[in-house]
């Protein structure tokens, strides 16, 4: 019996292994994981308002597109808005307004539409209807309506009943709502407490019993206890881990880079040298600076590489390893300079500078691998309240990216300089940034793309962006 | 000024020299914040519900991300204890003698708890038994309270009757007590001493009761789950586990590549292809596949050439991860042993003094591999019929998580080249068929050299991890020095053992044929 074995070929960017030629990837997906999701995933939302609906929406979207899922959020009050240009008062959310209810319904009816559209033609995997789905009937209308498309149905429900909390959503994102632009805080206040009890009387929770056929999870005060039920495949229990680790408690996660190290006044890549002269000062400075902080429990994270360590070192407080923190892997052009790369490895080079996000490093890892890399430390640091995390360029553009909600194409790009560090404080739907320079000199290791990234180009070109060093 | 740094030699960490007092607390071994304070996982529920099932599969999973788990089973204390099983009237609430006798036992079980944890550096203990009572629950809080461990409960609630007899069938009926029974006498029996403790059983309730107590509830063997105000990172963990797993019959079945270039030049790691050996052996296991007859199986392999090449053969489609790739050798990549030998003999000899531990320098451990390939164990639970085509370090690990092996043995277990292990799920264990497909290939094992003088004991560093061998349960007698007298002798039980040996397998390479059978079943436990 013989057997034919296609030829392989390795991807020239991904250096993943095909049959065939290799130009057309075909099946082949290129990440370090598999993606597991065949089906597209209609994540359902369902709440009373001010239960933190969008603030899920929003953050669990962030995740799953930082984790390369497609995702997007389809909020049913921005279709309201556009529909209805001023809101007046809470009367339009009256079950008995008739007229309201026509436009509702057809704003729901158009968000279907767009999220059919994301699916089949935007190549979206998964879709957050963000919007109270209140009713049983309404709910109903959404099942259907996945059924006859396919798309699997994943309900996300908030119930909270505690007043203090309502109080603090509503404080927080509804009063600076488009909807509430003319109406001063005290009156904004009333009206949003009487549109939520419009809501109230119709509210029909999912139920353990009734409910037993659906996939979904309930979250019960912010978290303090979850209802989960028929997790249907990877993503969903996915979902479930992120949203059974995340919370709303105020906190604050530092990141900066190890100080200056020895190989990068060389202007070389990797390795796993000390840190230099400034690098040390740096460490001190960094020292100084979260003293001044005054951090409540912060806990400190490093790589595995000295540079990290060491830098943690001089804050004289104890700090925690982690492997996945290390600097992405250059494979063959481990330790050299970009100068040498072009010289040795010049379609490599060229080949990074088109797709940076994507390209693998021969023997070594891509963007792509580090963000898969670095899930648990992300996990964890969702888990945690203040930490200061000292890693490393390419590490710490990752980790922004799953802060700021950059896209793979920004991420290789993300401006990280030596001795600084920013803070991100979560505020709203999203994350405050904080930059701190700590005013000790280092060199410029950011490199942006060049103007010319084909493979024929010529070396000046394609060190073009190249920053000084020794 | 920074202290100076050195980078310990096995497993290539840097830490503060030696003379200075180290920064980080020694005391955790697995992920973070595990160290303070240890945890006792309660299991809650009626009998034949599957708590020894999670407790043990949980416990394995637990060591072998490199948090020390233990089993605490009552059931096994009140064997001991009461030399000889009678019947169901022992459970039964009025039996006065019989009560005392089971609460000293759980309160020996909840010493021996109180021992593991704070003498014996454990982190995680499990206290298997029905704790269906507000009252015995209310103990173990207070015993936690008193000694500073965490509580955490795992309910299971199933009234599915099909599953409850599947239960009993599996595991009650060939447990010690009916020794001496016949299948339908046993299945009546177990039913009356279900209804002696559904009787007085009080589920957690988390609207009122207990709605300040860290809990899950598993419902109909994973429906649905409800849980309670999680606190850490471990509980995190386990609810997830807990969340993945199933118990749909199924099989994994793992092979490494066909025989590749280097394999024939004897060398390290790389992306070389397949040998022609290789390639038959590609063949054949596209055959056995076809005679396997597996109903939605997913085939796996890393992103290196020769599983790919190897998992192309099968013309079925397949996953590639990166985490299956073969464990990084670093700068030893490609060389040969006896090229190791002669350029790092230091290296060499280090790796064989601590292989488990050993980092290659600027490679991987097989502590690293653990962690790399953990999300593909938490997958490999979600699915079900799958065939990983992987890589001898790569296998080593899976294997050692379905086996239940130690991080001391697992550098060492066999994983030869042309051989596929069939994992099957039975009972409280995994069996396994090791099935060789008749194509010759060289050998890559190496064996634990004799003389081996162990180092200095490695750092234990939390985020690394290190698996450990589920405890085996104490056997000697352990009642001793409660108030009360205990009413039998107290005699070690006998335990019923399916296979204790894991020598290495026979491989015959005459025939397409299950060279062996190897039951890989821990002493049957039940209550």
């Amino acid at each position: 019996m013989s057997m034919e074995q296609k030829e392989l070929t390795q991807t020239p960017l991904l250096k993943i292994w095909v049959p065939g030629m290799g130009s057309s990837l075909g099946q082949r997906r290129g990440s370090s994981r598999p993606q597991f999701t065949n089906c597209p995933t209609m994540i359902v939302m369902v709440g009373l308002p001010a239960r933190g609906k969008t603030y899920i929406s929003k953050k669990l979207t962030r995740y799953l597109n930082w984790i390369g899922v497609p995702t997007q959020v389809f909020n049913l009050g921005q279709y309201r808005r556009e529909v209805v240009q001023t809101y007046k008062n809470y009367e339009f959310f009256r079950p008995d307004n008739e007229e309201a209810m026509k436009i509702r319904r057809a704003c729901a009816s158009n968000a279907l539409k767009d999220i059919a559209n994301y699916f089949t033609k935007e190549q979206g995997q998964v879709a957050v209807f963000d919007a109270t789905n209140t009713t049983r009937e309404r709910r109903g209308v959404i099942i259907s309506f996945a059924k006859e498309k396919g798309y699997k149905v994943f309900f996300i429900e908030s119930v909270c009943d505690d007043p203090e909390i309502i109080e603090e959503n509503i404080m927080q994102v509804k009063l600076s709502s488009p909807d509430y632009e003319n109406y001063d805080k005290e009156e904004a206040l009333v009206d949003f407490l009487k549109r939520i009890d419009c809501y109230k009387m119709s509210y029909v929770p999912l139920d353990e019993e009734k409910d037993r056929h659906l996939s979904f999870i309930k979250i019960f005060n912010v978290g303090s206890r979850y209802l989960v039920n028929r997790v249907q495949d990877h993503i969903q229990s996915r979902i479930v881990y992120y949203l059974m680790n995340i919370h709303v408690t105020p906190r604050s996660i530092y990141l900066s880079r190890h100080g200056e190290s020895e190989l990068n006044l060389l202007g070389r890549i990797g390795g796993d040298t000390g840190l230099s002269s400034q690098g040390q000062k740096y460490a001190k400075a960094l020292a100084e600076f979260i003293r001044g902080q005054s951090i409540k429990d912060l806990k400190v994270w490093t790589s595995h590489m000295k540079r990290t360590i060491q830098t943690a070192e001089a804050l004289g407080v104890p700090y925690e390893q982690w492997k996945a923190l290390n600097e992405i892997d250059a494979g063959v052009c481990e330790e050299l300079t970009y100068e040498e790369i072009q010289a040795t490895h010049p379609e490599e080079f060229a080949l990074r500078d088109q797709d940076k996000y994507r390209y693998r490093y021969p023997k070594g890892e891509s963007y792509e691998d580090l963000v898969h890399r670095l899930e648990p430390v992300i996990m964890e640091l969702e888990r945690q309240e203040n930490v200061l995390v000292i890693c490393h360029q390419a590490v710490m553009r990752c980790l922004l990216a799953y802060f700021l909600d950059k896209t793979a194409d920004d991420l290789p790009y993300l401006k990280c300089p030596l001795h600084t560090v920013l803070k991100l404080t979560p505020l709203a739907y999203g994350c405050k940034v904080e930059s701190f320079y700590l005013n000790i000199q280092a060199v410029n290791t950011h490199r942006d793309r060049p103007t010319n990234v084909n493979v024929a180009r010529k070396p000046e070109e394609a060190l073009q962006t190249v920053p000084e060093h020794l | 000024m920074p202290r100076e740094l050195t980078q310990n030699r096995i497993q290539k960490i840097w830490i503060p020299s030696k003379d200075d007092r180290p920064s980080m607390p020694r005391t955790s071994r697995g992920g973070p914040h595990l160290a303070n304070p240890p945890t006792v996982i309660v299991m809650v529920g009626l009998p034949a519900r599957g708590k020894t099932y999670i407790s043990r599969k949980l416990t394995r999973y637990l060591n072998w991300i490199g948090i020390p788990t233990k089993v605490f089973n009552v059931g096994e204390y009140r064997r001991e204890a009461v030399k000889h099983y009678s019947s169901y009237d022992f459970f039964k609430s009025d039996n006065e003698d019989a009560v005392k006798i089971r609460q000293q036992c759980a309160l020996a079980a909840l010493r021996d708890v109180k021992n593991y944890l704070t003498e014996e550096e454990g982190q995680v203990a499990v206290f298997d038994a029905t704790n269906t009572t507000r009252e015995r629950r209310d103990m173990i809080l207070e015993f936690g309270a008193e000694n500073g461990f965490k509580i955490f409960f795992i309910e299971s609630v199933c009234d599915d009757p099909n599953v409850i007899a599947c239960n009993i069938l599996e595991v009650k009926v060939s447990c010690p007590d009916y020794q001496d029974c016949n299948k339908t006498d046993a299945m009546e029996d177990f039913k009356k001493r279900i209804e002696c403790y559904r009787m007085n059983y009080q589920p957690l309730d988390p609207d009122q009761y207990d709605k300040n107590v860290s809990f899950i509830k598993v419902i109909d063997v994973g429906r649905r789950f409800l849980v309670n105000r999680i606190q850490d990172h471990i509980q995190s963990r386990i609810v997830y586990y807990l969340m993945n797993i199933h118990v749909q019959p199924r099989s994994i079945y793992l092979c490494r590549h066909g025989e590749s270039q280097h394999n024939l030049q004897g060398r390290l790691g790389g992306d070389s292809g397949l040998s022609t050996r290789g390639r038959k052996y590609a063949g054949a296991l596209a055959k056995f596949v076809e005679e396997q007859n597996l109903k939605g199986l997913k085939v796996w392999t890393s992103q290196l050439r020769r599983s790919i090449q190897t998992a192309e053969a099968l013309n079925v489609p397949y996953e590639q991860w990166k985490a299956l790739n073969e464990i990084d050798a670093g700068v030893c990549e490609e060389m040969t042993y006896e090229e190791v030998r002669e350029r790092f003999p230091e290296e060499f000899a280090l790796r064989d003094q601590d292989k488990y531990y050993y980092r290659y320098p600027s490679g991987e451990s097989y502590q690293d591999l653990v962690q790399r390939v953990e999300p593909v164990i938490m997958e490999l639970e979600r699915q079900e019929n799958v065939l990983v085509i992987c890589h001898q370090a790569v296998m080593r690990c899976l294997l050692a998580y379905f086996l239940d092996k130690s991080a001391d043995e697992m550098p060492y277990l066999k994983c030869p080249l042309h051989t596929v292990l069939k994992l099957t799920p039975v009972a409280y264990g995994c069996k396994v068929e090791s099935i060789s497909l008749n194509v010759d290939a060289v050998n890559t094992h190496r064996d634990r050299p004799e003389e081996v003088k162990r180092g200095p004991s490695t750092l234990i560093r939390r985020n690394s991890v290190t698996p450990l061998t589920s405890p085996e349960p104490n056997k000697k007698p352990r009642i001793e020095g409660l108030d009360d007298p205990i009413i039998r002798e107290v005699t070690p039980a006998q335990l019923t053992l399916c296979s204790a040996s894991h020598t290495t397998l026979a491989l015959s390479t005459q025939n397409l044929k299950i060279c062996s059978i190897e039951c890989h079943e821990p002493p049957q436990l039940c209550l």
